[in-house]
């Protein structure tokens, strides 16, 4: 299972500029069917444009052979912690593309939209029953966006109540550096709470930060450890004792589909990563979608417009639509609604629906049995794998891990190897490197997530490569510095890309 | 079906490798009375039977492949080469993650790197990210950008009230944590041109924020804005429409200091809204206030040349608290899109695509015009949308154009200025053929007599 | 390490030579040492007051954005300009040509507080164990 680059392995496809030739051109455009009518004045026109003109050819090999330098998980193995790189179902391709979907405009009337309309209303509904919460918006584009949407519901809930004191989120050390940095960006002030020896938040540094300026705590569960907070009912107490509220960091959710709803464990807000979770591709980075769901409470403070039902049995509905008389009982038509105490809008339009679509595949070909499945071989996997480990890496913690674990990248008898040259071997080796040096409270971090769509075998031979890369530090450390030896390139300078900033094709 | 490839046995060895009995027994961290709820969702479907659903479930849409549609207001109607579709649909792109690893990732790499520069060709910049989540947040994140310039002292943001409303109302979300004072998009009666915006920019003020063409597709005359603004010690943005650029001068040549716009009526179709990108583009000076991911071109162990992620010290995993912005993913497979779609066109390419939509918005204009119950807006040059006052409400003669005539029509602009009312915003690309807008435009002669009746 | 006997040193790193009535400011061999190749460093605006302990620059390595307190309270009289087109001399010459800003001595009872430069090899040598 090594990765084979083969002879595409130099590494030299040219930019696309390099490839320009004048007058080339790699589409065709219809001739005007209507009269020309004047052009503006010279003053408001450009003069030139420096955009590559190459041939239909030379464009697709282009791609092609740009596509064969990556890694990607139709390739192989990919276990990057909290990004649950599980496989991306090529029915939910199929979905997002269906015409009838694609080719809708976003204000096009809404009794036009019907089926788009059903679909997030089922979405948001299926989501809700998920988590376990009284209201989702599909709104956020991402999880970062998911999460600044949750920190203002949070403030403006407080707001809202006059509690305009409440200023302060508490966040753990081995929070996602979105956390702190949404926080910053919503106002609000950043206060760091330490994990104890076992992984979990410090209990008693946490009751000393609670009091009546707390606006909320960020928290990941299971954390960025793989473990599942140990006192979790008391801290989520804790912090609603004080007044606060508790927002949850979907990315890990991976781990308690059917297993434990982040509602009833008493998270007023989450915001949930369909391209981690709910299998919708990573497109090497992005599109995403990040949706949020709140409780009871929080319902009024969504972003919006979100999709609201309105039943127009016996041929009238309030919402204005005048529904002919000879619709049936149970006729229901759909709307985009503002929610009441909106904290507004956090994009344009209603969301990325392309990606809706696709999670909303997922879950329908899954249902409940199938989620379940999901959350209980992603753990099963990482503690196999974990277990496979004993013995080669230090694990951070001995206690049960949910979906992923944090390894060491320690090895006795080689001080001078580290988690970077470990990672960089397993490329060798046929594998994309785990996360890097993240969390920042385990040194030499090597996080791993099989997820559940890998089989035994991937695993297997993930533990036998890194057998081999613990053997060659003994024996050989300087092939695991100088690694990766087979990929398109070697290690990259990023001093130089830093210092010597080149952010854009300049020619020769 | 859950994609879990394990069978009875892998199960029994892997449970037994792991020392528990079943695999529910790992979840003993779990509070017992949350632990495993019954979930009420739809019984799981076949992929066959999943299809059929969906695919009746689509049909209950008009989509713009069966009915002429005449909107754009954001998001526009453009033909993608079928090409672009093959490139994002290989596995390597899109089933890919974030190139943290670089050494494995040069495809999405060098190809975030071309359309880094393709973005700085078209809006004259020298700067762009590898994108943000759509034009609207692009707008904000280039707010917070100017805040951070002015490190924190200026709290002042005057918005043009012919950008974008949800632009506007995206950068009040964002920003309503800050304290700011957002000014000049209250309109009101009248209709405040260019002047009357610019001069309230002031010393407090961090950034002033126009759209060009602006939200009622007008081309307005940016030459002097920069040097006003400035003069307050200010920063100028433009927000921008991809295509328009293939003919209209890039505001990077006007001396704005950040421009940013929707992509997607490039490489990305309609989507219901999304998902799109917003791009962004800066000075070189400035690359450092900037949010968003970056490329750069350097070299290897080798000396080969090769590309990194870069500057991501201004990012929030390391930053944090101090980030230049939260945001982690972008937009990565839509802007590969983009990028296809620039260079399948070339700068010929893309300023014909332009000239088509020019034209064609030019006859559709003239000829709505020339009907007696019609007046188009036509104070100022337009690029692919013109202003139309309807002798009834905008609704009534949609819902007319939709029941008779089976047309999707244009935007109904009272939706977001009262003095607008009756007023509709009718986009033609050059996806729609004169015929198309001769039946539009005999279409809109009946209506104005059913409706107004 | 590198410890230049002239001058003054905080527990955090950070190198004062006083001048009379100003300090200059920067980084120490042991915090170059520490950060590698520095690619950046965002230093104040002439004018800009801060009191002692307060965060007045950051450097910024590939992985890293490190926060650098000023030891003494004053206004920033001067800053290093070539720092901004050639951040590698921090890890250079980081007491001569890499000296960060140049301050006014608000409060010169707060030099009794840091150390010299006998106590700070000392110092350094504690960290190492």
């Amino acid at each position: 299972m090594k990765a084979d680059f083969g002879v595409r392995c130099s590494g030299a496809e040219p930019v696309i500029y390099e490839l320009s030739k004048p007058g080339r051109m790699a589409t065709t455009l219809p001739e005007p069917d209507v009269p020309p009518a004047e052009l503006p004045p010279q003053a408001l026109l450009r003069d030139g444009l420096d955009l590559p003109e190459v041939s239909e050819l030379d464009l697709m090999r282009h791609y092609v052979r740009l596509s064969q330098l990556n890694w990607a998980i139709d390739i192989g193995f990919y276990p990057l912690g909290s990004c649950t790189m599980k496989y991306n179902p090529k029915v939910n391709e199929a979905a997002a593309r269906l015409p009838g979907f694609a080719g809708t405009h976003p204000y096009q009337d809404v009794h036009t939209v019907q089926g788009n309309l059903l679909l997030m209303y089922e979405l948001q509904e299926m989501l809700k029953e998920i988590a376990g919460f009284a209201g989702v918006s599909l709104q956020p584009s991402a999880g970062a966006h998911g999460e600044l949407t949750g920190v203002l519901i949070m403030r403006a809930y407080h707001v809202a109540r006059g509690e305009t004191q409440r200023t302060r989120i508490i966040v753990p050390d081995s929070a996602h550096g979105t956390n702190p940095a949404t926080t910053s960006m919503a106002g609000l002030e950043v206060v760091e709470v330490p994990s104890d020896e076992r992984g979990n938040v410090d209990l008693a540094a946490l009751e000393a930060v609670c009091g009546d300026t707390v606006c909320g705590l960020m928290l990941t569960n299971p954390n960025t450890l793989g473990l599942f907070e140990e006192q979790l009912p008391q801290v989520i107490d804790l912090i609603h004792g004080c007044g606060g509220l508790v927002y949850g960091d979907g990315a890990n959710f991976n781990a308690l589909l059917g297993i434990a709803r982040p509602g009833d464990l008493g998270f007023d807000v989450m915001h949930f990563n369909l391209h981690k979770t709910f299998s919708t591709p990573h497109g090497g980075g992005g599109p995403g979608a990040g949706p949020v769901g709140v409780a009871e409470h929080l319902v009024p403070f969504l972003p919006g417009p979100i999709v609201e039902l309105c039943e127009c049995a016996e041929g009238e509905c309030d919402c204005g639509c005048g529904h002919d008389d000879e619709m049936d009982e149970d006729a229901v038509c759909f709307h985009l609604v503002m929610p009441p105490k909106s904290i507004g809008r956090v994009k344009s339009f209603y969301g990325n629906f392309g990606v809706l679509v696709r999670a909303y595949t997922y879950i329908r070909m899954l249902g409940a049995a199938g989620l379940r499945e999901v959350a209980e071989m992603a753990v099963l996997n990482a503690n196999y794998l974990k277990s496979q480990l004993a013995g080669v890496l230090p694990v951070s913690h001995g206690r049960t891990h949910m979906h992923e674990f944090v390894a060491k990248g320690i090895i006795e008898g080689a001080p001078d190897v580290h988690a970077l040259d470990i990672a960089k071997r397993l490329i060798d080796y046929g594998f994309h490197p785990p996360t890097n040096y993240f969390p920042l409270i385990v040194p030499e971090a090597l996080m791993i997530e099989p997820t559940e769509t890998e089989s035994k075998e991937v695993l297997d031979a993930f533990a036998q490569a890194l057998r081999s890369i613990r053997d060659e530090a003994l024996t050989d450390p300087e092939i695991l510095h100088e690694a990766p030896h087979t990929a398109p390139v070697g290690r990259l300078d990023e001093v130089r890309a830093a210092r010597q900033q080149v952010l854009r094709w300049q020619g020769e | 079906m859950s994609y879990v490839p394990h069978t009875d046995a892998d199960r029994a060895d892997m449970l037994a490798a792991v020392g528990v009995e079943r695999v529910e027994d790992l979840f003993h961290d779990v509070p017992a009375a949350c632990r495993f709820p019954e979930l009420v969702l739809p019984e799981p479907l076949s992929e066959m039977e999943l299809m059929a659903e969906l695919q009746a479930m689509s049909e209950e849409n008009l989509d713009t492949g069966h009915f002429s549609c005449f909107l754009g207001a954001g998001s526009y109607n453009h033909y993608v080469p079928r090409i672009v579709d093959q490139i994002i649909s290989r596995s390597e792109f899109y089933t890919a993650y974030t190139p943290y690893q670089p050494e494995i990732s040069q495809g999405t790499l060098q190809s975030i790197f071309e359309y880094q520069s393709m973005i700085c060709a078209l809006t004259g910049m020298e700067v762009a990210n590898a994108s943000h989540y759509d034009g609207a947040t692009a707008t904000a994140e280039a707010v917070v950008m100017a805040l951070n310039a002015s490190r924190g002292k200026r709290k002042k943001v005057v918005l043009s009230p012919w950008l974008h409303p949800e632009y506007r109302q995206v950068v009040r979300t964002y920003t309503q944590g800050m304290g700011l004072e957002i000014v000049g998009d209250e309109v009101g009666d009248g209709a405040p041109g260019l002047d009357a915006v610019a001069a309230l920019v002031d010393k407090n003020t961090a950034c002033l924020i126009v759209q060009n063409p602006n939200f009622l597709g007008q081309i307005q005359d940016l030459s002097g804005l920069a040097d006003q603004v400035h003069a307050a010690g200010a920063l100028l943005g433009v927000v921008v429409e991809p295509v328009s650029l293939g003919l209209l001068k890039p505001p990077g040549e006007l001396g704005a200091d950040i421009v940013v716009g929707e992509g997607q009526g490039l490489g990305n179709g309609l989507n219901f809204g999304g998902p799109y990108l917003g791009f962004f583009a800066c000075r070189q000076k400035d690359v450092r206030k900037m949010a968003g991911r970056l490329v750069g071109e350097t070299v290897d162990t080798e000396g080969r040349p090769g590309f990194v992620l870069t500057l991501s010290t201004r990012e929030q995993h390391i930053r944090r608290e101090r980030a230049t912005s939260n945001i982690c993913t972008n937009q990565a497979l839509c802007a590969l899109a983009m990028a296809a779609h620039m260079a399948a066109l070339g700068p010929t390419g893309l300023r014909r695509m332009a000239e088509l939509c020019y034209h064609k918005a030019h006859y559709a204009a003239q000829e709505v015009g020339a009907l007696e119950d019609y007046q188009v807006l036509d104070d100022a040059p337009f690029f692919q949308e013109f202003v139309v006052r309807c002798p009834a409400p905008v609704a009534d003669i949609n819902r007319y154009l939709l029941e008779e005539w089976g047309i999707l029509g244009g935007y109904d602009l009272g939706r977001d200025y009262a003095h607008l009312q009756n007023h509709m915003l009718i986009c033609v690309t050059e996806v729609i053929s004169r015929e198309e807008i001769d039946v539009l435009v005999e279409a809109l002669e009946e209506a104005g007599r059913e409706v107004a009746a | 390490m590198k410890v230049d006997p002239d001058l003054l040193y905080s527990q955090d790193h950070e190198w004062v030579r006083v001048e009379g009535e100003e300090a200059v400011l920067g980084i120490s061999d042991y915090a170059q040492d520490q950060l590698s190749d520095v690619v950046y460093v965002e230093l104040p605006e002439e004018g800009d007051a801060f009191e002692k302990g307060d965060v007045f620059a950051v450097v910024e390595s590939v992985k890293t954005a490190s926060d650098v307190y000023t030891p003494v309270s004053g206004e920033i009289l001067e800053i290093n300009e070539a720092l901004e087109d050639s951040p590698e001399l921090v890890n250079q010459d980081p007491y001569g040509e890499a000296w960060f800003v140049r301050i006014s001595l608000q409060d010169p009872a707060e030099l009794d507080e840091l150390m010299d430069a006998e106590a700070y090899k000392a110092f350094i040598a504690e960290q190492e164990e």
